[in-house]
């Protein structure tokens, strides 16, 4: 049994929470779903140093954040770019390295992306409640302490050392930033209730990502977009749900969106295309695509099987 | 039952099953009913049934099922849920210390609705109310239907913190805030009851399809009951 090392952290001017996949089978209780918002990028730095894929890593949003070892191990860095350093030797994401006892991982400012997901050997050693680490803004269970609180300087989060074979993410598994931004939305049938040139707009026009867009949900500035329901009774959502408030403006809800909630809705984002959204940064335009079922399910189905490939690597 | 029963698809992994197009107390029993039938067809290919006034979000399991599989599990729980739909759900009874100080809506209510604070408790306890749907917060239940007597919108400007316990009216709905939350109902009192703990069994007090009965009780007995009476931040932040 190797002694307990320690993740501190020494620098919190941007944002990092714990994170796994989410919290489910509770949402009938009012709590949300949460976990990381690129799932992907998050899935794939647990499958590089195998290891189970609902272990809890670090994610890191913005930037201006440093976190110090206390001893050596193998991690992986996926999502964002940071412009991360250790000890001042600039590190890429997407693929594995080695930290030494006493080394600072410092986050800058975004280069590309939004959100960077570290993942120790082993995952960092924080006790799930109800089935996750996740902690939302208005819920008292999760974090590093389970009462929901946010990671603040000082926290330690614990780690057993360990050395597995430094992977490099495959480019398959890899966002691409260099191309404009398209998100595939599969329609749903309250479209029906929008103004036919709303839904030439949604699909036409560009959007723009608004400055308060966080993990509950991402506004979208563009054109007004007008349904003939103002608000409908409320009713489940699920992260990715496209919502349009009296405003017009639309939100696409994110993991810490509320269990339910009243807007009229055109449709959700995939799976692939949530977890992309949440590397946008505010400012950054975008284009939503209307895709049908059965392309959706199969871009889908390509996205897991690249994760497979990377989880079954042997280990 | 399965008339007029609409099932839309939302996103790859959920459907949204809509049983009723009004909110009717009466409902509950039904998509409470659906929710047990919907479970026991599915098993551990659900992973999570959000029951809401007249709808029930069903997220599936896309690597244990399939779309096809589970309209056709819907389809069999709404027929059997129209035939064995009856009373469900516990009842609970929540003391709430009614008082301005707790309650700074209490007055306005009154005032609007030209009956005496007093008045305005009673028509607020005298009625039963079935827990709709839990939501906004872990244990939030949303009730009805308040007396339309005291039923008042939402205040314009939400408050950034509402206290643990206070118990607020929005419209026609009334509830519970399980803890200190941002929050734009009219508040009238404060109950001392937990109503979310994970280290209870089941975590919530209460589910949708439960009943709610308030009860009355004063300082002394709120206090007794581990209440925090610290006053209510009365300025809204407007």
């Amino acid at each position: 049994m190797t002694d307990s090392a320690s993740c501190s952290i020494t620098r919190l001017d941007g944002g990092c929470r714990v994170q796994d996949l989410g919290r489910f089978g509770v949402r009938h209780l009012g709590l949300g779903q949460g976990g990381g918002f690129d799932h992907l990028s998050l899935r794939v730095a647990n499958a590089l140093l195998g290891n189970a894929h609902t272990a809890p890593v670090l994610e890191i949003t913005l930037g201006q954040v440093a976190l110090t070892f206390s001893a050596s191990t193998t991690v992986a860095l996926t999502g964002a770019d940071l412009g991360a350093r250790l000890d001042h030797v600039p590190v890429s994401p997407g693929g594995c390295f080695v930290v030494e006892g006493g080394q600072t991982l410092m986050f800058d400012t975004p280069v590309q992306g939004l959100r960077s997901y570290l993942a120790v050997a082993g995952g960092f050693e924080v006790a799930p409640e109800l089935g996750s680490v996740t902690a939302l803004a208005r819920e008292p269970l999760g974090g590093l302490h389970g009462e929901g609180d946010e990671l603040t300087v000082g926290d330690a989060l614990t780690y057993a050392p360990g050395f597995p074979s430094l992977r490099t993410q495959p480019d398959a598994t890899r966002w691409s930033f260099d191309e404009a931004l398209v998100l595939d939305v599969v329609v749903g049938l309250q479209a029906a209730t929008f103004s036919g040139r709303s839904l030439f707009d949604a699909f036409n026009r560009p959007w723009c990502v608004d400055t308060r867009a966080d993990s509950m949900g991402v506004r979208l500035e563009g054109p007004r977009l007008e349904s003939r329901c103002a608000s409908l009774v409320s009713e489940g959502l699920t992260p990715g749900v496209i919502q349009v408030p009296p405003d017009g403006a639309p939100i696409i809800l994110g993991p810490d969106c509320q269990s339910i909630g009243g807007y009229p809705k055109f449709g959700a984002v995939t799976p692939y295309s949530l977890a992309r959204l949440g590397q946008c940064c505010p400012g950054d335009t975008l284009h939503l695509r209307p895709v049908g079922i059965g392309l959706a399910r199969a871009r889908w189905a390509q996205w897991l099987g690249h994760l497979d490939g990377v989880e079954s690597h042997g280990v | 039952m399965t008339v007029n029963v609409e099932i839309e698809r939302v996103g790859l992994d959920c459907l949204l099953v809509r049983l009723f197009d009004q909110i009717d107390t009466r409902h509950v029993d039904v998509i409470m009913a659906f929710c047990e039938q919907l479970r026991d067809e599915l098993a551990d290919a659900v992973i999570d049934l959000t029951p809401s006034y007249t709808t029930v979000l069903v997220h599936f399991n896309d690597a244990r099922t399939d779309e096809a599989h589970v309209r056709e599990a819907i389809k069999r729980a709404l027929e059997a849920a129209g035939q064995r739909a009856e009373a469900s759900g516990q009842v609970h009874e929540l003391p709430v210390w009614f008082d301005p100080r707790v309650g700074p809506e209490l007055e306005v209510i009154a005032d609007k609705a030209k009956l005496s604070v007093d008045e305005v408790i009673e028509r607020h306890v005298s009625r039963e109310y079935r827990v709709f749907a839990l939501g906004f917060a872990p244990g939030f239940g949303f009730m009805g239907a308040v007396d339309e007597a005291i039923a008042m919108p939402r205040l314009s400007t939400p408050r950034k913190r509402v206290a643990a316990g206070s118990v607020g009216i929005a419209g026609i709905q009334t509830a519970v805030y399980p803890s200190a939350l941002p929050g734009g109902w009219n508040i009238i009192g404060r109950c001392p009851t937990r109503l979310f703990d994970i280290k209870r069994e089941g975590y919530t007090l209460y589910r949708a399809g439960d009943t709610v009965r308030f009860k009355p009780i004063d300082h002394a007995t709120f206090l007794n009951h581990g209440g925090d009476d610290t006053p209510f931040e009365g300025a809204r932040h407007d």
